[in-house]
């Protein structure tokens, strides 16, 4: 394509981070210096440079790491090298939180303010943080340092949250969780001297998952007990068993096995996975590549335990998608890791290296001549792109705009071919399932809730962090298995699913916390997320920041997301303020037809369940009338 | 003495056998599908949208053409699908055989009213007659959400003696971005940046136009449903009070400049071309043009000067 560029120039260090990635541009038509007698008489172009489109976002995220933003010269040789219009590139990386396409201070520090850290002091680690640095957004330690006021983090077991991120020739990242005002500002220093360490975290599994070692684990069995850096110890503690046995089974009856298991989603959509995987490996005879993707771009508010199990059990994620791509007929997967999870991005590209080099992925797995391999792809601080349509079009290289269904991944997925999406904690259930038999599978839990969960315990409890269960306790079990009721002791409400689910009272604790039982009572069990407030809490301020995220994070593409997203928030500022237009209740039925439209009428699930939370606790607690 | 030249070759070879035909398309097979309770026959690959039009129902659309890829992002064509949880878009879910189509149910409406409020209470809607139109039709009351509901207004983009760009007046369909990508001009100017509310149209670090990688065919003009993107001279003529649409004619000829035979629709006022146009089922255009045959047409009125 004839590309047409402003006069912008990268700088060599620009230049030198996009090439670290890329390699050296071959010729002058990919961004290397003008050699007349050979560029002249060759055109090095066309589809070849066009297919790596879907090496933009690693670009944009090498530029961001080594520079800290994205300059217009920057964007020009990014353009250049992958031979994608500039203002494309441009559309792609401002789509990204992650991403400042303004000159930024190196050192930033995102401090969540989100539900979950809001039950734990955010709100006064923000009000100290504006004390002593000044207001978010404004450069601090002479335009060395910025904070910034983020969504939630993923570290709700650890509230309240911050993470810390410094470009440079060797980017570091820090989590800093719990954080208070002098471990932060003191990390932040340290940042800007150069002296972060070079592990972005110091995991305690004990505390994030409270369990740890007790012997009726399964999907957490390993969290805490295994050194997730070293595939040995995996090995010796039952790994790839399942992939070993999936060969014994073949293609075949590993997916009946999973048919059989009655496993669903857990990713907060509950397809059946069977189902998924069969769809995509019917589709063989016809000739294409297949993938699968695991979907670790945890992002629902109060959500953390894909977090969780990939650093502390990596290889268990790889060995089940390695299992699903056996039983799919695909070569290649790729793991879609959320951008704010630095740890998790570390630990599983060293499981990816250390599984190659035993030869658990690549040409010639375990010598049964199965082809596999797996490649991380960091997101950009989007949590639409954990919508699997919008997934798919962020690794491509596009806008992570989520794609109208049908058709359905399985049927065209990644670069339009069949693909299986599943969440982190739906594959390690794999192993479990192809080892004991879909049948027994099956036959754990409750009704048509088969199998373990994962339950992400945060806000005002004793014990907060990750608990498996087999499916069937209630509410109440839950929330005692994470030592009861903390903050004032008083249970006021508890938040089922996310942001995009429903609150629910002290009155239904006796809710199972199955598919069936949530959706009795009008709830979701979403992506598992059980977040307590207790009765000092202010919910109106919590349904106002939930309102916010959902305005924050819209992708913009279709009207009744984009603008039904802002006129809910407006609405309910309105009436928290007591300032309505007309009525209470004309505000009231305007907020019930906002969210019946975006229900009704939004492309993808951001949208259909963005007034699901305001509206349940409207009702329940008849707020505001 | 030079060799005796031989004759020259045909510039186009003749071909040595039959000259091949293109394959007449196998016929679709059609397949039947209930509308508001009336069947109707489309065939297969067809949408909702082409099968409510066969049956005279009136479908609203503002990011759908004929000529462009259906991105179903305003969501005004929504229809209600029995069985499927949410409304679908009418304008890109393809007809299956057996569904059962509802146009004006309380869900269908509801949807499509507060879409329209949704977008008159945030964008200026004052050359948009369509929309307009549906807004009547529907009862939209954008004023509901308040005077100080969020808008996008923003100041006019005049950086170019060609056309403006009123971004205060877009709805984000989309459209222009599709003419000048991959659906007609692979130019590539422009895309659509930023995120939710805050998500625009703009060209890479939004530099000025000239600057840009735009060619100025105005293909983005042609599909701009609500005069975001306008003419120099109709924007300048509106800005003086002088643009009158029942004062225009509207001619068809063929563009002066080239071989290729682009169809024009010339839309002249008091004898004064104000702006062209092509029509979208032309064979040629399917309403595309280039900077000659859109904006070639100034030395018309350079009579006057001589």
């Amino acid at each position: 394509m004839d590309l047409h560029l402003t006069a912008a120039a990268a700088s060599a260090e620009e230049q030198a981070a996009i090439d670290a990635l890329l390699g050296e541009p071959e010729s002058s038509w990919d961004g290397g210096a003008r050699q007349i007698e050979r560029d002249g008489r060759a055109v090095f172009g066309g589809g070849t440079a066009r297919s790596r489109r879907h090496l933009l976002l690693p670009v944009l995220h090498a530029i961001q790491e080594r520079i800290g933003w994205i300059s217009p010269g920057a964007l020009n040789y990014a353009s250049v090298r992958l031979n994608v219009a500039p203002a494309e590139v441009h559309g792609v990386a401002s789509f990204y939180g992650m991403f400042s396409l303004s000159p930024r201070p190196p050192v930033t520090a995102h401090v969540c303010d989100d539900i979950a850290c809001m039950t734990r002091g955010a709100g006064a680690l923000c009000a100290e943080l504006e004390h002593k640095l000044g207001p978010a957004g404004s450069p601090s330690e002479g335009g060395q340092t910025i904070w910034q006021r983020s969504a939630c983090l993923g570290l709700c077991e650890r509230a309240p949250a911050a993470l810390i991120s410094a470009a440079g020739t060797t980017a570091r990242e820090r989590v800093v969780a719990p954080a208070a005002t002098e471990n932060l500002i003191s990390t932040m220093q340290d940042a800007v001297n150069g002296r972060l360490p070079a592990e972005p975290d110091t995991l305690s599994t004990k505390l994030s998952v409270p369990q740890a070692g007790q012997a009726q684990l399964r999907l957490l069995r390993r969290a805490g007990q295994v050194d997730p850096s070293s595939i040995e110890d995996y090995l010796q503690r039952g790994g790839y068993e399942a992939l070993r046995r999936s060969f014994e089974l073949g293609a075949e009856r590993v997916i009946q096995e999973v048919i059989d298991s009655k496993l669903l989603g857990r990713g907060g959509a509950a397809f059946p996975t069977g189902k998924k995987w069969e769809a995509v490996h019917l589709q063989r005879h016809l000739g294409y590549p297949h993938y699968v993707i695991c979907n670790a771009d945890e992002s629902e508010p109060g959500t953390f335990k894909d977090r969780i199990v990939m650093e502390g059990d990596p290889f268990a994620v790889l060995e089940g998608m390695t299992i699903a791509g056996f039983a799919v007929g695909a070569q290649k997967g790729y793991v879609y890791v959320r951008g704010e999870y630095p740890l998790a991005t570390e630990r599983l590209n060293h499981a990816i290296r250390a599984a190659r080099a035993q030869k658990l992925l690549g040409q010639d797995i375990l010598g049964r001549g199965l082809r596999f391999d797996v490649e991380l792809r960091r997101g950009a601080g989007a949590y639409i792109c954990g919508e699997e349509t919008a997934l798919l079009n962020s690794i491509e290289g596009y806008r992570g705009e989520p794609r109208n269904k049908p058709p359905f991944p399985t049927q065209s997925g990644l670069f339009h071919l069949p693909t299986v999406v599943n969440n982190v904690e739906t594959l390690i259930n794999i192993p479990e399932i192809i080892l004991g038999g879909g049948a027994a599978y099956a036959r754990i839990g409750k009704g048509n809730s088969a199998g373990y969960r994962l339950f992400c315990v945060s806000g005002h409890v004793v014990r907060p962090g990750v608990y498996e269960t087999p499916y069937g306790p209630t509410i109440r079990n839950v929330i005692d298995m994470a030592g009861g009721v903390g903050g004032t002791g008083r249970l006021q409400a508890v938040l089922l699913g996310g942001a995009a689910g429903s609150f629910v009272s002290p009155m239904e604790l006796d809710t199972p916390l199955t598919f069936e039982g949530t959706r009795a009572i009008g709830a979701t069990l979403g992506s598992g997320v059980v977040l307590l407030f207790d009765d000092s809490t202010d919910l109106q301020q919590v349904l106002l920041r939930i309102a916010a995220f959902f305005r924050d994070e819209t992708c913009g593409q279709c009207v009744p997301c984009r603008v039904g997203s802002v006129r809910q928030e407006e609405v309910l500022q309105r009436l928290v303020r007591r300032q309505t237009i007309g009525s209470v209740a004309e505000e009231r039925n305007t907020l019930q037809e906002i969210a019946q439209a975006m229900r009704d009428a939004s492309i993808c699930g951001l949208g259909q369940t963005a007034s699901g939370a305001i509206l349940s606790a409207m009702n329940r607690w008849s707020l505001f009338s | 003495m030079s060799e005796p030249s031989q004759a020259p070759s045909p510039l186009i070879p003749v071909p040595r056998a039959p000259v091949p035909q293109i394959p007449a398309a196998a016929p679709r097979r059609e397949i039947e599908i209930t509308i508001d309770g009336k069947r109707v026959a489309v065939p297969e690959g067809a949408t909702i949208l082409e099968a409510t039009r066969k049956l005279g129902i009136d479908t609203p659309t503002l990011c759908f053409l004929e000529t462009l890829t259906p991105v179903n992002a305003c969501r005004v064509c929504v229809v209600e699908l029995e069985g499927s949880r949410t409304l679908v878009p009418a304008c890109s879910r393809k007809a299956e055989a057996g569904m059962a189509v509802h146009t004006e149910s309380e869900r269908v409406l509801l949807s499509r009213r507060l879409v329209l409020d949704f977008l008159a209470s945030s964008v200026d809607v004052s050359t948009a007659p369509t929309l307009r139109a549906y807004m009547e039709q529907y009862g939209a009351r954008p004023d509901r959400f308040g005077a100080r509901a969020q808008t996008v207004a923003q100041a006019p983009k005049i950086d170019n003696e060609l056309y403006m760009r009123d971004y205060s007046k877009c709805i984000l369909c989309y459209k222009c971005v599709e003419a000048c990508g991959v659906d007609a001009q692979n130019t590539f100017a422009i895309s659509v940046a930023g995120r939710g509310f805050s998500a625009h149209i703009s060209t890479e670090f939004d530099i000025p136009l000239p600057q840009s990688a735009c060619v100025y065919c105005g293909n983005c003009i042609g599909v701009c449903p609500t005069g975001a993107l306008m003419f120099k001279t109709e924007y300048d003529r509106r800005a003086a009070g002088t643009w009158d649409e029942t004062q225009q004619t509207q001619t068809d000829t063929i563009c002066p400049y080239c071989g290729v035979g682009c169809e024009l629709t010339v839309h002249a006022q008091e004898g004064q071309i104000v702006k062209v146009s092509s029509p979208l089922d032309h064979s040629v255009t399917q309403g595309n043009l280039c900077i000659k045959g859109r904006f070639g047409w100034q030395f018309t009125d350079s009579r006057a000067a001589t």
